[in-house]
């Protein structure tokens, strides 16, 4: 079960190399991105709690500018059917979550250094829940959008229902996270933050678990 | 018909009744209702606005119920089903969007302030639409059906996230709403026992309201789903 | 001689609320080889997606038997070979990459004698490090029957099977389905008489469309 998953990553990822579909436009995207943030600040400081809040705009966007690739570039060249019949819907949803979230985590290990260098209100004091609210939150994001990834390759619409479906589902998520950012910039503790990292693996849990049995209806005509 | 008459009957006086009954400082004759500190006579609001974003959130839980209907016996009226009721759902959930945003204009001063209910109904009015949204986009039938289904259930499951961070991220304005400090809750100690009669009456009208829109809705999507099917052949 | 048996008790499938098939029944053991036919549109691959497990009927039941023992949903794509005009291999990798990653997803080694045996019966061993990019469609749909083959698969289903071919590929493909019938089950879906003359039995989708 995992090494097919496994094998159905190493695919996926040797596409990548050959196509760079998502990288492409994920790493433009960031740029893009941060780079207009940076030009309307222009020579203010801003606060710490906008700087946390801007931090996960760029990352909500930059996914969503590339993680629907995993599903829709199966659907759109027709390969749907090829993998439908080479493994069973749990090795390819693991599969192609495992991609997800390496690219969630390389796309927002370069996002995190961007930001220490170049935003001022960008300073951790308490590194290791930076470190926890980084690695949930974006586990919880790859997992959210790999289900709606699926939903929309199914749907007509691509591109544009993306961040559309994906909003309301990752709000919690985003906002929660956020909180925690703000919180290791402030130096709070685990005990302090433990309520927003209960709520944040709940949700991860949740959406594992919900994302497993649901992957079937969706992959399935 | 006679329970047509009746709902007539109750909502006519539910209507009446909440907007022309006096607020009196002590009430002494029964058709008065208390003075509440903080609210004077913007608390009639009560008698409108909470039984719409009631019922907003009991058509998204209608149209999940029929969504997981739907996964488990892919019967068509199942969805028909879910999609009546998520219809009433985004209108409800708007006049209660409006209807809150002007009361608020007059209480809190400004149409929106992101308080904790503010800001779930705007996430419900999120994913009312994107539900939407995602619906129009899919031509056949079953898929439309399947994955919209799919996804009111994940947009259910993050509800309760937003019960319980949101009051930890901000400060809660609504009366009955724990940071509140000049009204208190209102339904357990403000209200007198006429204002509480005539709040569950409303309730309890407009949710009769509801379920026969959504009765007639889902009918009359499968009728011409039916229709549609004989003329195609 | 393998023990592959596949029930299709009863199944019916309706898009929305238009039907396509209704109440079709029969049963294919061991070996052999059967024909599906009707017209265009008629719903000829909807049934044979739906016996592969990739759609699911509207009412009905499919049931898949190895040895006696009901084969699970999970597991029913290792016993099941597939060629048809709208399945599509990877064109970003060459036809041995696909080959490969398709064993390797599946959780096997692949078996290299047995690629290198196709590749050379269907004339593409010469090629098989190119990008599937380059492929003619003819060498594409080849590379299906390659890919539809590789993992030994006990039920082997054609939807369309020569279409794209010339005629000396046809007869390889012929000769290909005449080989692996003496020990599987292969269902062929088409409309081409040459096709159906392979056929022992013949299922005429025209015959369940009553309501």
């Amino acid at each position: 079960m995992h090494t097919k998953a496994y094998a159905l990553y190493l695919k996926d990822f040797r596409s990548e190399i050959r196509t760079r579909y998502a990288v492409n436009s994920l790493a433009m995207f960031v740029i893009v991105a941060t780079s207009v943030i940076l030009f309307s600040i222009g020579n203010e400081t801003i606060t710490q709690s906008l700087t946390a809040g801007l931090f996960w705009v760029v990352i909500f966007f930059s996914a969503m500018s590339g993680l629907s690739r995993a599903f829709v570039s199966e659907e759109e060249r027709g390969t749907s059917l090829t993998l439908q019949l080479i493994a069973a819907p749990s090795t390819i949803f693991s599969g192609k979550l495992l991609f997800n979230i390496v690219l969630v985590f390389c796309m927002n290990i370069v996002i995190t250094l961007l930001y220490s260098a170049l935003f001022d209100g960008f300073a951790i004091k308490n590194l290791a829940l930076f470190i926890a609210a980084f690695f949930f939150g974006n586990a919880g994001l790859a997992i959210a959008s790999t289900i709606i990834a699926a939903i929309i390759s199914k749907a007509g619409a691509k591109g544009t229902l993306y961040p559309v479906l994906s909003f309301p589902i990752l709000l919690p998520l985003i906002l929660t996270s956020v909180q925690l950012t703000l919180m290791s910039f402030e130096g709070a503790s685990f005990i302090d933050a433990k309520f927003e990292l209960a709520i944040i693996i709940c949700y991860d849990v949740i959406m594992l678990t919900a994302s497993y049995l649901l992957f079937d209806f969706v992959w399935k005509d | 018909m006679a329970w047509k008459i009746f709902l007539f009957l109750l909502l006519a006086f539910v209507s009446i009744a909440g907007i022309a009954f006096p607020i009196v400082p002590v009430p002494t004759k029964w058709y008065e209702f208390p003075f509440i500190p903080g609210l004077k006579e913007n608390a009639k609001i009560i008698f409108f606005h909470v039984p719409t974003a009631w019922l907003s959130v009991v058509a998204f839980f209608m149209s999940t119920i029929y969504s997981f209907k739907y996964l488990r016996k892919k019967n068509l009226d199942d969805d028909a089903k879910s999609y009546a009721a998520a219809q009433l759902g985004i209108i409800f959930c708007i006049l209660a969007t409006i209807t809150g945003a002007v009361w608020a204009k007059f209480a809190w001063g400004s149409f929106w302030s992101w308080d904790p209910r503010q800001t779930s109904i705007f996430a419900l009015l999120l994913i009312y639409g994107a539900w939407f949204a995602l619906r129009s986009s899919i031509e056949s039938d079953e898929k439309r059906a399947t994955l919209s289904s799919v996804y009111a259930i994940i947009a259910f499951l993050t509800v309760p996230f937003f019960v319980f961070i949101m009051p930890r991220i901000m400060k809660g304005l609504h009366p009955g709403s724990a940071d509140d400090t000049n009204s208190g809750p209102v339904i357990d100690f403000k209200m007198n026992a006429n204002m509480e009669l005539i709040f569950f009456l409303s309730l309890i009208g407009f949710t009769i309201l509801y379920f026969w829109m959504w009765n007639i809705g889902y009918k009359s999507i499968i009728y011409r789903d039916k229709i549609n099917k004989k003329y195609r052949g | 001689m393998n023990n592959y048996i596949l029930h299709v008790k009863n199944i019916s499938k309706f898009f929305g609320r238009r039907l396509i098939f209704k109440d079709m029944t029969f049963e294919i053991s061991n070996n052999g080889i059967i024909g599906i036919s009707g017209d265009n549109g008629s719903g000829k691959s909807t049934l044979v997606k739906i016996i592969a497990g990739i759609t699911s009927p509207s009412s009905g039941e499919i049931v898949h038997q190895d040895r006696g023992e009901e084969i699970i949903p999970e597991k029913l794509h290792n016993y099941i070979g597939f060629v048809s005009p709208y399945l599509v291999l990877y064109e970003e990798f060459s036809a041995y990459e696909n080959l490969s990653f398709f064993s390797n997803i599946r959780g096997i080694k692949l078996n290299i004698e047995r690629a290198d045996f196709l590749l050379e019966k269907l004339l593409l061993f010469k090629r098989k490090d190119d990008l599937v990019k380059t492929y003619s469609s003819g060498m594409k749909q080849r590379l299906k029957f390659i890919f539809a083959l590789i993992h030994n698969p006990s039920l082997i289903i054609l939807d369309e099977p020569t279409s794209n071919l010339d005629s000396s590929g046809k007869d390889t493909i012929y000769q290909l389905v005449e080989n692996e019938s003496k020990s599987n089950i292969i269902i062929i879906a088409s409309n081409e008489q040459s096709d159906l003359n392979l056929c022992q039995r013949e299922i005429r989708l025209e015959d369940f469309k009553q309501l």
